[in-house]
């Protein structure tokens, strides 16, 4: 099978059990997407499939032919950040950074989410949102951060969301 | 994770004929492949076929595809206007990732959160019929009040088919010998009775396609979900409710509760003890003592009757605009 | 040129280069110098090193909670396909991780299960998915006994631990009970706080690779490669020299990698066995299984005091459980040492034998559950005596140590309290119950933050190159505290070199030992290290400079002395310069008490249909010496507020007291916060020095955060609605009866 990673058309034959997270940091080497609880638990597998934020933990390899997935390694590099992947490092948005992929993944997705004018849980209309802090922690809680550098993800994401 | 044979399948017809467990979000299903909680012989994947749409009907009813995402059904424009209720349930479960990958028909099959359903090392007629159920006895914090059994206490976890029983939803399936059915909610879940691994009154090999919401109810929509974090935990306690008041008396009440049942839960004595009433707390304690005549703490979980009652005059209050 | 500095804290430190450093960086909020690496996913983390010929190990625990192994049945799972083989090894595996800081074996043997998911064996494929079907198909025949699984039941059976170097097990002086008979105003309650897991976001992974020479490079996730390194090969039967630890990146800690854990040794025996690499993670429910928990705890506090308040009876006795055979127990009491004098005290620990998994170190081990109940019982005092909470604790500030009049080296609660006080708006606080907003009701709490302060033998090697660069090499770890970053800040300010100039290397026992990263010791420990290395490095600039240290300045790259600017690294020679520091505690530790303090408040919601809290705001206020980085030191602090949250309100490990196994085992049902349950938190640092601690006068903050956080909470809780419950976590059950009426 195959599918588009961060650009990249990756061939692969994973065993038909594979996690797409498996197949990410075991087959294709792409580490930076990482396995916290493997049960949709803690966020820390989140990439994009098709522009989507996904549990990369929950969904067979197999079932992604064609698809086009967007790891952290293709938001930007260490020498080339993302304005997310700055504003994570300005405000400090992490402390052991394990979970940090999978949040800078879902803010991405999550931002894109609110350009398209989704509702989440706290928003008080359905059909209008306004991205202020607790709109940005709701959204963001499908990932824990142990270290607890959630003030600081709601910051960084702010800045580059304007908000 | 047992290793299976994986097909997939490009029609509903197809997919019913090539005989095997359909997955289509996976997000419950593959949780439980990995613990070997499910052990499915073959997948059939029908994450692709034509089942996502939203559709307004001519009776100004909604036919959702089965395989719609749970956050695109949220952000429905039809959804959002008609029947916020829904959208409010859906926005209230699980994350934003999950909510992109779950489907709609899938969210209705979702199975118990059970701490011991999810253990393999203990017993669990739900999983190993006839083995016991550890949770009669042991910690059932999150687990049933309402419709239990000897055998069974697991509470269904979804909000969304919480706020599907409000709305009286139609479950319409494609089964393998071609046959369509169309199940309403209301019959859709089974109780556990002596049989608690039987959950629904879907047939061996029978695909849900589409979930029908007749048209938008009158009268006022409200989720409220009780949970031990602020967000991505599941209900200790939710209210779906749609009430209407004419001329100062309740005209038409649906509710429908999450976490205090096998499924979400709605009783005829609730409404009954509603509809035609001037909306009050004596009014609204009434209801509450209807729905709560049964219920049966386990221990852990005792807390739940109290907590409904409240939840569920404040509920009311909200959607009658009534004040304390 | 090389040369070596070692220091034992023998003495204060008067002065610190830190003080005078022309670099100006010391202190300064800058970002993390390993940051760009974590945004991009490219810093890798214990098992993600990339390792030829990996085998896929995966772990087999109990299923019984106790008894004996009559067989494991590798012939039932070994046809499957890409399997390769099970391994156990009844004596050498690991039954119970080892404390953080021993340099002995864990407690090893397997055969005998002494808690439920005890690893027994690990299963080998040649994929991950094949290795975990095995593993939960492999046959495993047990005689299963009878154990000691309910808390409750046993608390009758307590008995006095052995003696520990942390807190003396019992301690009493004067005469509690006639102190309290005779009190003016007194309290006699008991809290509960339940077992509780670290739930470090990246589960505990080994990947195991044994040299020709049976030399072992373990890639693990440890937060004290040099004492884990020991205890693997004391473990394993091999000389220390032949294990080296590598744990670069750490996905956090909070204790729970103290010491090495079952997959370390799993992962080591089955490489060994195999001939071939192994990797081993643990999948999120073993972490819960069979790591380490914090342990429950029952907490008897008994206060009194005379008519004005004054402390007169201190009483604090705990129950605390573990394992038979375990030495470790909770040690609730440490802060209640020093917090609060009165003349007659008792503070005791007891322990209950249970057949449970391992009890251990969890952040601030001791302060974190021990001040939940102390700082409640003061809150519950003040109320009793209508004296202001913050008021009571400055009635009860003592002037020297309670235990030995030593003088605190600094102190700075009540400045702590004062200046919380009036940047949160505690005048605003109402009677309990009566402030409302809507279907919340407010309420607002303080709560005193002590955690004592440690130092730890730890050692570093800075190189100063040709080129003007530094390397600093030290076996500590940066387990998310921000030690790559302060490091780089010390050397950068005493070499006088920009950060870009200075690189860290950790994680890795081929280098200096070090502390590792626990007790809240490793910035001023590894710190030191460093110091003292640059120190010499500083000294050995000046020879070549022919001037003296103190006439040098260092700046830029550039050293200026003597009317003369000359380039750092030219200085340092075409061998560079080679400096070793080496810090070790002394006299200082006991002469004085060292802690760090801080004042906690915080705001909540209770919502009064249903019980649920929500924290609205919080506030930290702390003095913990020099502030290294106020960037990281702050994140630091907040994520023990946010533990203080989890302890106050939803964390909660239920052992089911039928056979001690955990209940809720997952991420999904054990409750760490989430984003939406975290405020916006301020954190307040109070200038500080500590002369006494180290020559960088820092001293430990990672832990001081969550030290009397909770209970903060709770009792804003208490204020909010007039309820005290003192059965943690507070959780909407345990509040809903005390609610008004609807």
């Amino acid at each position: 099978m195959h599918f588009t990673i961060n650009g990249t058309v990756h061939e692969a034959e994973p065993d038909i059990r594979a996690s797409l997270l498996d197949v990410l940091r075991e087959h294709v080497g792409l580490t930076g997407t990482k396995k916290g609880c493997d049960r949709g638990q803690c966020g820390a597998c989140t990439i994009l499939v098709n522009g989507r934020r996904i549990n990369s933990c929950l969904t067979l390899a197999v079932m992604h032919q064609d698809d086009d997935i967007l790891t952290i390694e293709g938001i930007g590099s260490a020498d080339n950040l993302h304005p997310l992947q700055a504003a994570f490092v300005k405000h400090d948005g992490y402390q052991c950074g394990y979970c940090t992929p999978g949040q800078i993944c879902s803010a991405v997705g999550m931002l894109d989410e609110v350009k398209k004018g989704w509702a989440s849980h706290v928003s008080a209309d359905l059909d209008s949102v306004t991205l202020d802090g607790p709109e940005i922690s709701e959204r963001m809680s499908g990932n824990l951060c142990r270290c607890s550098a959630y003030p600081n993800i709601v910051d960084a994401i702010s800045e580059v969301a304007g908000a | 994770m047992k290793t299976f044979d994986y097909a997939r399948a490009d029609s509903p017809e197809a997919a019913v004929a090539a005989g095997g467990r359909f997955i289509a979000g996976g997000t419950n299903l593959l949780d439980l492949m990995k613990l070997q909680i499910e052990t499915p012989e073959k997948l059939v994947d029908i994450s692709r076929l034509d089942l996502a749409q939203v559709e307004r009907r001519e009776d100004g009813g909604l036919t959702i595809g089965a395989l719609v995402p749970n956050s695109d059904l949220a952000a429905n424009a039809h959804v959002v206007d008609g029947y916020p209720v829904l959208a409010r349930a859906l926005l209230a479960g699980a994350s934003g990732q999950l909510r992109n990958k779950a489907s709609t028909g899938g969210n209705l099959l979702q199975r118990t959160r059970c701490y011991y359903f999810y253990d393999t090392a203990m017993a669990c007629n739900k999983r190993a019929p006839g083995s016991g159920c550890s949770a009669i006895g042991g910690y059932n914090r999150i687990l049933a009040i309402l419709g239990t059994s000897a055998q069974c206490i697991a509470t269904h976890p979804s909000d969304m088919a919480v706020a599907m029983r409000a709305l009286d939803a139609v479950i319409v399936t494609l089964k393998p010998d071609g046959d369509r059915r169309r199940i309403s909610i209301h019959d859709f879940y089974r109780l556990p009775g002596d049989t608690p691994q039987i959950e629904t009154d879907l047939e061996a090999g029978e695909l849900i396609t589409h979930i029908d919401l007749p048209p938008p109810p009158a009268g006022q929509q409200l989720y409220r979900k009780v949970r031990d974090r602020a967000s991505y935990a599941f209900a200790l306690v939710s209210v779906a409710g749609i009430v209407s008041v004419e001329d100062g008396k309740i005209a038409s009440a649906a509710l429908a509760f999450g976490g205090l049942g096998p499924m979400p839960w709605r009783d005829p004595a609730v409404e009954a003890a509603l509809i035609g009433q001037a909306p009050s707390d004596a009014v609204f304690a009434a209801a509450a003592d209807a729905l709560l005549a049964e219920a049966k703490g386990f221990g852990s979980n005792d807390f739940k009757i109290p907590l409904t009652r409240r939840v569920l005059i404040a509920s009311l209050r909200e959607l009658t605009g009534a004040s304390a | 040129m090389s040369g070596t500095n070692a220091l034992t804290m023998d003495k204060p430190t008067p002065t610190s280069l830190l003080d005078t450093g022309a670099q100006g960086i010391i202190g300064k909020g800058l970002d993390r110098v390993d940051g760009p690496l974590k945004v991009s996913g490219s810093a890798t983390y214990a098992a993600e090193h990339a390792i030829d010929n990996v085998a896929y190990g995966v772990l087999v625990g109990s299923k019984v909670a106790r008894g004996k192994i009559v067989s494991v049945d590798a012939d039932s799972v070994r046809g499957l396909p890409g399997v390769i083989d099970v391994v156990t090894d009844f004596e050498t595996f690991a039954r119970n991780p080892q404390q953080g800081g021993e340099t002995t074996a864990p407690t090893q043997g397997v055969k005998d299960v002494q808690y439920f998911g005890e690893i027994v064996a690990i299963v080998l494929a040649e994929s991950f998915e094949a290795a975990r079907d095995a593993a939960q198909q492999l046959t495993v025949a047990y005689e299963e006994a009878e154990g000691r699984f309910d808390f409750d039941a046993l608390k009758g059976e307590a008995e006095k631990p052995a003696a520990s170097d942390q807190v003396p097990p019992h301690f009493s002086e004067g005469d509690i009970d006639s102190a309290m008979a005779n009190a003016a105003v007194s309290i006699d309650v008991t809290y509960t706080t339940p077992s509780q897991n670290s739930a470090a976001m990246e589960p505990h992974a080994s990947i195991a690779v044994w040299d020709e020479h049976g030399a072992l490079t373990l890639y693990g996730s440890y937060q004290m490669p040099t004492s884990d390194a020991q205890q693997l090969a004391k473990a394993l039967g091999v000389s220390a020299k032949k294990v080296r630890i590598v744990a670069p990146y750490i996905g956090g800690g909070f204790g729970s990698k103290l010491g090495i854990a079952p997959e370390s040794v799993a992962a080591a025996i089955a490489a060994r066995t195999l001939g071939r690499p192994v990797k081993a993670v643990m999948a999120r429910s073993q972490v819960f299984d069979a790591t380490v928990r914090r342990s429950n705890t029952e907490q008897r506090m008994r206060l009194g005091a005379d008519a004005s308040g004054k402390l007169t009876a201190l009483g604090h006795e705990t129950l605390t459980s573990n394992l038979p055979d375990e030495g470790f127990f909770e040690p609730c009491g440490i802060g209640t040492h020093f917090a609060y004098a009165a003349p007659n005290r008792q503070i005791d620990h007891d322990i209950v034998r249970l057949d449970w998994l391992l009890s251990g170190s969890m952040r601030a081990p001791g302060e974190a559950s021990g001040m939940l109940a102390l700082e409640c019982a003061m809150d519950e005092l003040a109320e009793a005596a209508g004296i202001d909470p913050i008021e009571l604790r400055r009635i009860n500030e003592p002037e020297s140590d309670p235990d030995t009049q030593a003088p605190f080296s600094t102190r700075q609660l009540l400045r702590c309290l004062d200046e919380g006080a009036a940047k949160f708006g505690w005048d605003k606080r109402g009677k309990a119950g009566t402030t409302r907003d809507g279907e919340w009701l407010i309420g607002m709490g303080v709560a005193a933050a002590v955690r004592g302060n440690m130092l730890m033998e730890s050692s570093a090697r800075v190189t100063l190159t040709r080129g003007g660069q530094a390397i600093v090499e030290t076996a500590m770890t940066d387990i998310g505290t921000g030690s790559y970053t302060i490091l780089a800040q010390i050397a950068g300010e005493l070499l006088g070199l920009p950060i870009e100039r200075v690189s860290v290397k950790l994680g890795d026992t081929d280098f200096p030992p070090a502390a590792g990263s626990g007790g809240s010791w490793g910035a001023g420990s590894s710190g030191s290290s460093v110091y003292l290395a640059c120190e010499t490095t500083r000294e050995q600039l000046a020879k070549a400079m022919k001037v003296d240290p103190e006439a040098l300045t260092l700046k830029d790259g550039e050293a200026i002395a003597d009317n003369r600017k000359v380039s750092i690294g030219e200085l340092a020679g075409i061998d560079g310069i080679v400096a070793t520091g080496t810090i070790s505690p002394g006299k200082q530790e006991k002469v004085t008490k060292q802690a760090s303090y801080g004042a906690h408040f915080a705001e909540v919601g209770v919502n009064v249909v249903t019980g649920e809290v929500r924290v609205r705001r919080m506030l930290g206020v702390f003095a913990a010496g020099r502030i290294l980085n106020a960037k990281t030191a702050r994140s630091q602090c907040i994520g023990g507020m946010t533990f203080g949250i989890g302890a106050a309100l939803t964390e909660d490990l239920i052992h089911d007291p039928r056979n001690g196994k955990l209940v809720n085992r997952d991420l999904a049902e054990y409750h760490v916060p989430v984003n939406a349950d975290v405020p916006q938190q301020d954190v307040v640092f109070l200038e500080e020095r500590d002369v006494h601690a180290n020559p960088i006068h820092a001293k430990g903050i990672g832990e001081l955060g969550i030290s009397g956080a909770g209970a903060a909470i709770a009792n804003a809780v208490y204020n909010a609605t007039g309820v005290r419950v003192r059965d943690y976590p507070l959780t909407l059950d345990k509040i809903l009866d005390g609610l008004p009426a609807l």
